[in-house]
């Protein structure tokens, strides 16, 4: 286990390089002169020749690729070109905010998922079925922007009960002084994270209910279950303990890729409820074409998704016994 | 459809694949899949009917007094599970004990089904155990809260011959020491002249013939048994078995007589028409047979 994470970890070398060329030739693709950019429509240009130069955007790519890796290898991702800061202090400083928001999005969808899938499965073609599965559609059709704004105008402003955009104290923070006795901080923070994560949630929700149900209609026919249930055992227990854990390994997968959709769907509901991640710092640096922080935005974006895919695959050679990690 | 079978007697139930033997088991055990029901009829287990109990008493009756062994244990194993604890939770479940002594229970249980290093072997996951392995985990399983009635369904089928012997010896050892109704559900004619007491052969969802085990070999009454027995191999070469013709019905489509007669060799125009009754032309041996009934 430990030898197969250490591989897999050295894997993400590798496959980080990729993402580093191909981010970097997305945007050698991409029109637009950032010296030009940089100093405005009016500039002479002498001048942005100049700056050019000083930038050492007339290298040949290969050469301006090569001290991009370099740079990365130190920790340098390069200066931002409109604020005046190092791209990685700028992306750090963000990315606790958006993995906050991810993981809480991650965690409600699982569970809203999960749970809607074992009902509308446990009373296949019931009421209870069609109302879960309507949600679902509703959830996988539902644009996630469109949902935000009807969350905004239903809960922040027509009922009042939760704060329309912002963010709260870092849940870190919150979470320590809840526990030093001070839970104001934290109910404050999760009040703001309510709205957005839920927004987020959503889609994956709906995918994660649809695939349980299947999954868990398919486990409930197997052999095990009947002899579960031969044992005497309890309902509850042959459906927890027996069928769910059996039909969640499938869905544990699905769960890692869609945290890829989650990270997208994240740039649009940060901008929309004004969390300050990095979603809403893709947005920022795509209108001010500022190129180097873009790059490190999709750089992050692609670390942390690999990582995230890494963690699902020893947990689910955690829970399957039969998959050998050698 | 009737049967009864008393403690440290072994019953057992012969057909074809698809005439009902399985589906008269789990009705026994009211595990019927869905769609599936008891239409109408009794199942006693000590004088209990366990067809007009609720479900939660059935739940405390299953795997406590009355067990099942099943065919497949391949499949009928919780893969994501050790054998031991799967054991184990039918301990805890009807004998309240907790993690420690029940797992030594299952360990018990294990050793008692001759599993080579029952300690370890708890430890291990379905797919690390040999197919022998596993159906002795599963015998196991259903013996260790010493049901009263233990139904095992085609429990060798899956294994190798030498395997085979092995398991239905030890079936029928464990028996002995528990002293517990055996319902051994089978194709396979030889595992029934080894092991069995009485003999009850199904046709297309009926009883056609019951019968002590050696009257039944002796002097088989029914057409059907007869064809049965004719098409065991008796290793004499040369000659090709004899096979019944046609297949079994359907059980959606019965025709209205008896429900062997399209494939049998006496049918006369009243087997066409009419259902035979069951009856006794000997003491203890019965048949439904217009042709060889009473």
């Amino acid at each position: 286990m430990l030898a197969y994470t250490i591989r897999r970890l050295l894997l993400l070398v590798p496959m980080g390089a990729g993402m580093v060329v191909v981010t970097f030739g997305l945007l050698l693709l991409i029109p637009g002169d950032p010296a030009a950019l940089m100093l405005g429509q009016e500039a002479p240009a002498e001048a942005i020749a100049a700056l050019r130069r000083s930038l050492g955007l007339d290298d040949p790519w290969h050469l301006r690729l090569g001290r991009y890796f370099l740079a990365l290898v130190q920790g340098d991702m390069g200066m931002s070109l409109f604020q005046s800061q190092p791209v990685a202090t700028i992306i750090w400083g963000r990315l606790g905010a958006t993995v906050e928001l991810a993981v809480a999005a991650l965690l409600l969808a699982s569970a809203i998922g999960i749970s809607l899938g074992v009902v509308a499965a446990m009373r296949q073609g019931s009421w209870v079925d069609t109302l879960a599965m309507l949600f679902a559609q509703l959830g996988v059709s539902m644009p996630v922007y469109w949902l935000a704004l009807l969350l905004m105008l239903g809960f922040a402003v027509h009922l009042g009960w939760l704060p329309a955009v912002g963010r709260g104290a870092p849940m870190s923070e919150a979470l320590w002084a809840a526990l030093r006795g001070r839970p104001e901080m934290l109910v404050q923070s999760l009040s703001y994270l309510v709205l957005p994560a839920f927004a987020l949630a959503m889609n994956a929700a709906a995918v994660i209910s649809r695939l349980v149900r299947a999954s868990m209609l398919e486990v409930l026919r197997e052999d095990f279950v009947r002899t579960a249930r031969a044992k005497g055992l309890r309902r509850p227990r042959v459906v927890v303990r027996h069928a769910l854990r059996n039909a969640l390994l499938p869905v544990l997968s699905v769960i890692g890729l869609r945290f890829g959709a989650l990270l997208g769907g994240a740039v649009l509901t940060e901008s929309i409820f004004a969390w300050p991640g990095l979603g809403q710092l893709t947005i920022a640096a795509i209108s001010q074409r500022d190129l180097p922080l873009i790059q490190g935005i999709v750089l992050t974006f692609a670390i942390v998704f690999a990582l995230v895919n890494l963690v699902v695959d020893l947990l689910y050679a955690a829970v399957d016994p039969r998959v050998r990690l050698e | 459809m009737d049967l009864a079978v008393a403690a440290g007697e072994t019953l057992a139930i012969v057909g074809e694949s698809g005439c009902g033997k399985t589906m008269t088991a789990l009705a026994l055990m009211r595990l019927l899949p869905e769609g599936a029901e008891v239409a109408a009829g009794t199942v006693r287990l000590d004088g209990q009917d366990i067809l007009a109990l609720p479900e939660r008493a059935v739940e405390d009756l299953r795997g406590s007094r009355i067990a099942m062994v099943f065919q497949e244990p391949m499949t009928a194993l919780n893969p994501v599970m050790t054998v031991g604890a799967q054991i184990a939770e039918a301990v805890a479940r009807h004998r309240g004990l907790g993690g420690r002594p029940a797992w030594a229970e299952a360990v018990e249980a294990l050793r008692l089904v001759r599993m080579p290093d029952p300690a370890a072997r708890a430890r291990a996951y379905p797919h690390e155990l040999s197919g022998g392995m596993r159906q002795r985990a599963v015998i196991a399983m259903a013996l260790v809260n010493r049901p009263r009635v233990i139904l095992a369904d085609e429990p060798t089928t899956a294994l190798d011959v030498t395997i085979q012997a092995q398991i239905l010896a030890l079936i029928g050892t464990l028996q002995a020491e528990l002293g517990s109704a055996v319902v051994l559900i089978t194709h396979d004619l030889g595992v029934v002249a080894e092991t069995a007491d009485r003999v009850i052969v199904m046709y297309a969802g009926r009883k056609v013939e019951e019968a002590a085990v050696t009257g039944l070999f002796d002097a088989p009454l029914h057409p059907y048994t007869q064809g049965l027995m004719a098409a065991v191999p008796r290793g004499r070469g040369g000659a090709r078995l004899a096979d019944i013709p046609g297949t079994v019905p359907p059980l959606s489509a019965l025709p209205p007589g008896c429900a062997f007669a399209p494939r049998c060799p006496l049918a006369g125009p009243r087997c066409r028409t009419l259902r035979p009754p069951l009856t006794e032309p000997r003491p203890g041996h019965r048949v439904a047979c217009w042709e060889r009934g009473a």
